[in-house]
C-alpha cells in the first residue's frame, strides 16, 4: 500500500465559509464566501452598512457568527479562537486604542501580550514604528494625538508582530493625502508573504493597493475579480473621451456624427468640454474606435487637449451595483390597538 | 498566566495615568477619618483597638468601590477598545481576571494608605494586632467581593454612570440583608432558618465575623465563592454580547 498523503482543500490563508451574521430580523451579512491567499490584498468595497466591519469583527473573532465560520492560517476563528488569533493583526474601526497610554507603553503591552521574546520584541518595536512613522509621539497620551497618528498608533499595533494575516477596516480614513500615501505605501510593502483585507469606500485605494476587491451591498458580494475587471464592467469601459476647448465642442460632435455604431455623451465644465464616444456593443473594436476618433479630429484640424481610451470605472460601477432599486423602506404606521 | 499579568499591570498604571486614582484616594481617605473619629467616636470611645475604623468599611465601600469597578468593561466598551482586547490571543477569563486583579490592588492600595491609623492605635494604647491584620484582611475580601459584583454589572453596559447605580444598589442588597435592622424585621415572623440563610448571604456578616480577629475557613470560603461566581458571570455576559454584537 502506498502512502497516504493529505492534500489541504486550500492554501488560502484566509477562508470565510458561507458566514451570516443577524441581529434580530435583520440580516447583516448574508452567506458570505470567499479566501484570500498569500501576497493578495483583498479590498472590501461597500457602502455604509453593507456588512463590512460586521464581517471583519467575525474574522477576527469579536463576534461570534450566527452560522458558517472564519479559518486563518487554517485554524477555525469559531473553534480555536487563541491560535488563529496569534496569527492576526487587526485594525479595527476608528484605530480604539487606550487613550491615557503613550504609543510606547501601548506597543509594549501589545507585544508583552502576544509573547514576543525579548530580542524579537525589540527589532518588532522598531520595525512597526518605522512603517507607522511615529518617532514624534512616542511619549505623549495617545487622546491628545492627531487623528493621523492616532490611525497610526492602530496600524502599528496591528503589524507589530509581523502577522501572517492582517485585517484593517478603513486604515487610511481620517487621513490627510500624503498620510494615506505612506499608509498604503505600509501596506504594499508588507503584502508579499501575507494575506491582507482591507475596507474601504474609497475607490482610488482600491486601485492604487489591492490585488482583488470585492464589492458587497446589503450583506452579499456583489461583485469580484481584480480591480481592472471590475473597472471592465463599467459602461465606460472601451469608450473614448475626447478633451477640447468648449469653444470646438460643435465642430467635433459634426466630425463624429456620421460615425456608424455610436453615440455620445457631452460634459460641459467652463471651458473645457468632454465628449464621450461609446460604440454600439456589435460596433466598432475599442482601439479601431480610438482610431477614427483621432483621425477625424486631425482630418478638420480640431487639437484635443486630451483623448483617451477608458479602462472602465470603478466608481461607475459601485455606484450601478449598490444603488440598485432597494425594496422601498417599510413605512411606519401607527396602529391603534 | 503571563498575558493575565500583563493585563493586570496595564490596568493598573491605567488607574494613575489621570488625577483620577489620587482624587479617589485622597477622598477615600478623607471618609475613612470622618467615619472612625466623628461617626465612630473614636477618640470617645476610649479603646485601644480599631472596631470604630473598620464597622464603616461596608457602607464606605459601597459607594467607592462602584467607582472603581464602573470602568470595568463599560469603558472598553464605550471607547472600542473592547474589540482589540477580545481579538488578542487571550484566554477571555484572563482578561476578567486581570482586570479585576488590577481593580482589587488599587483597592488594596487605598487601604493600606490607611496606615495612620494603625500608628495612631499602637501609638496610644496596646490594640491587639493580630485582631487589626485579619481586620485588614477581611476588608480586601469585603472589597474583593464588591468588586467582582461590580466587575460582572459593568459588562452588562456601555454607560458607567448606569454599571455605578446598579453596582451600588446590588452591593447593598448584599450587605443590608445582614444588617440587624433587615434582620428584626424578618426575625419576628420568619423561621430562624431563613433568617440564617439571609444573613449568610450578607458580606456584612461574613465581615464582621472576621473583625472580630476569627478567620474562619467558612468566612474565607463565602467571599472566595461569591467571587468566583460573580467573575464566572463576568466571562458568562462578555461572552454573550459577542453573540448579541452590542
Amino acid at each position: 500500500m502506498g502512502k497516504i498523503f493529505v492534500i489541504p482543500a486550500t492554501d488560502s490563508m484566509i477562508e470565510i465559509d458561507r458566514l451570516v451574521k443577524k441581529f434580530g430580523d435583520f440580516t447583516a451579512v448574508n452567506d458570505l464566501s470567499f479566501s484570500v491567499e498569500s501576497g493578495q490584498v483583498m479590498g472590501f468595497l461597500g457602502p455604509n452598512g453593507a456588512g463590512k466591519s460586521t464581517t471583519m469583527k467575525m474574522i477576527t473573532g469579536f463576534l461570534r457568527p450566527t452560522s458558517g465560520t472564519a479559518r486563518i492560517m487554517g485554524l477555525d476563528i469559531c473553534e480555536a479562537p487563541l491560535a488563529a488569533q496569534t496569527h492576526l493583526g487587526y485594525l479595527p474601526e476608528g484605530a480604539p486604542a487606550w487613550p491615557d497610554m503613550t504609543p510606547r507603553a501601548f506597543l509594549e503591552f501589545i507585544i508583552r501580550i502576544r509573547g514576543l521574546d525579548k530580542i524579537a520584541a525589540r527589532t518588532a518595536l522598531g520595525r512597526a514604528i518605522d512603517m507607522t512613522e511615529l518617532y514624534g509621539v512616542l511619549d505623549q497620551p495617545i487622546d491628545t494625538l492627531s487623528k493621523g497618528f492616532r490611525r497610526r498608533v492602530g496600524l502599528a499595533q496591528a503589524i507589530v508582530h509581523d502577522p501572517d494575516v492582517l485585517i484593517m477596516d478603513e486604515p487610511t480614513d481620517g487621513l490627510d493625502p500624503n498620510q494615506k500615501f505612506q499608509v498604503r505605501r505600509a501596506i504594499e510593502e508588507m503584502s508579499e508573504h501575507k494575506a491582507i483585507v482591507i475596507s474601504t469606500h474609497i475607490l482610488e485605494e482600491v486601485d492604487a493597493i489591492c490585488s482583488q476587491a470585492m464589492i458587497i451591498d446589503r450583506g452579499e458580494i456583489v461583485a469580484e475579480g481584480t480591480p481592472s475587471q471590475l473597472a471592465a464592467r463599467s459602461r465606460y469601459h472601451g469608450a473614448v473621451t475626447l478633451t477640447l476647448d468648449t469653444a470646438l465642442k460643435t465642430k467635433a460632435a459634426e466630425a463624429l456624427a456620421d460615425l456608424a455604431g455610436i453615440h455620445m455623451e457631452v460634459t460641459t465644465r467652463g471651458d473645457e468640454t468632454s465628449l464621450h464616444v461609446f460604440a454600439a456593443s456589435d460596433g466598432l473594436e475599442p482601439s479601431a474606435l480610438l482610431a477614427q476618433v483621432r483621425e477625424r479630429m486631425s482630418a478638420q484640424a480640431i487639437a484635443p487637449r486630451a483623448l483617451a481610451l477608458e479602462t472602465g470605472r470603478l466608481d461607475d460601477v459601485f455606484g450601478e451595483l449598490t444603488r440598485k432599486a432597494r425594496p422601498p423602506a417599510p413605512r411606519y404606521e401607527e396602529t391603534s390597538a | 498566566m503571563n498575558a493575565l499579568l500583563t493585563i493586570t499591570r496595564r490596568e493598573f498604571a491605567g488607574y494613575f495615568s489621570t488625577p483620577l486614582a489620587f482624587v479617589f484616594i485622597i477622598v477615600f481617605l478623607l471618609a475613612n477619618g470622618l467615619a472612625t473619629f466623628y461617626l465612630g467616636a473614636y477618640f470617645a470611645i476610649g479603646q485601644a483597638d480599631l472596631t470604630s475604623f473598620f464597622m464603616f468599611h461596608p457602607w464606605l465601600y459601597l459607594f467607592f468601590l462602584p467607582a472603581i469597578s464602573m470602568r470595568l468593561w463599560a469603558e472598553e466598551r464605550r471607547n472600542g477598545s473592547i474589540e482589540l482586547l477580545l481579538t488578542l490571543p487571550v484566554s477571555l477569563s484572563a482578561i476578567v481576571v486581570g482586570k479585576y486583579l488590577a481593580a482589587l490592588g488599587f483597592s488594596t492600595l487605598a487601604l493600606l494608605l490607611t496606615f495612620p491609623v494603625w500608628l495612631t492605635v499602637n501609638y496610644l494604647g496596646e490594640p491587639d494586632n493580630g485582631v487589626i491584620l485579619a481586620s485588614y484582611l477581611g476588608s480586601i475580601l469585603l472589597a474583593g467581593g464588591y468588586l467582582a459584583i461590580g466587575s460582572c454589572l459593568s459588562a452588562l453596559t456601555r454607560n458607567q454612570v448606569i454599571a455605578f447605580v446598579i453596582s451600588v444598589v446590588a452591593c447593598f442588597l448584599f450587605t443590608v440583608s445582614g444588617a440587624p435592622l433587615v434582620l428584626e424585621l424578618f426575625q419576628s415572623w420568619a423561621p430562624q432558618a431563613l433568617v440564617e440563610t439571609l444573613a449568610s448571604f450578607s458580606l456584612l456578616t461574613h465581615f464582621r465575623a472576621i473583625t472580630t480577629g476569627v478567620i474562619d475557613a467558612r468566612d474565607v470560603m463565602f467571599f472566595a465563592t461569591l467571587i468566583g461566581v460573580f467573575l464566572t458571570a463576568t466571562v458568562i455576559v462578555v461572552d454573550m454580547k459577542k453573540g448579541e454584537g452590542a
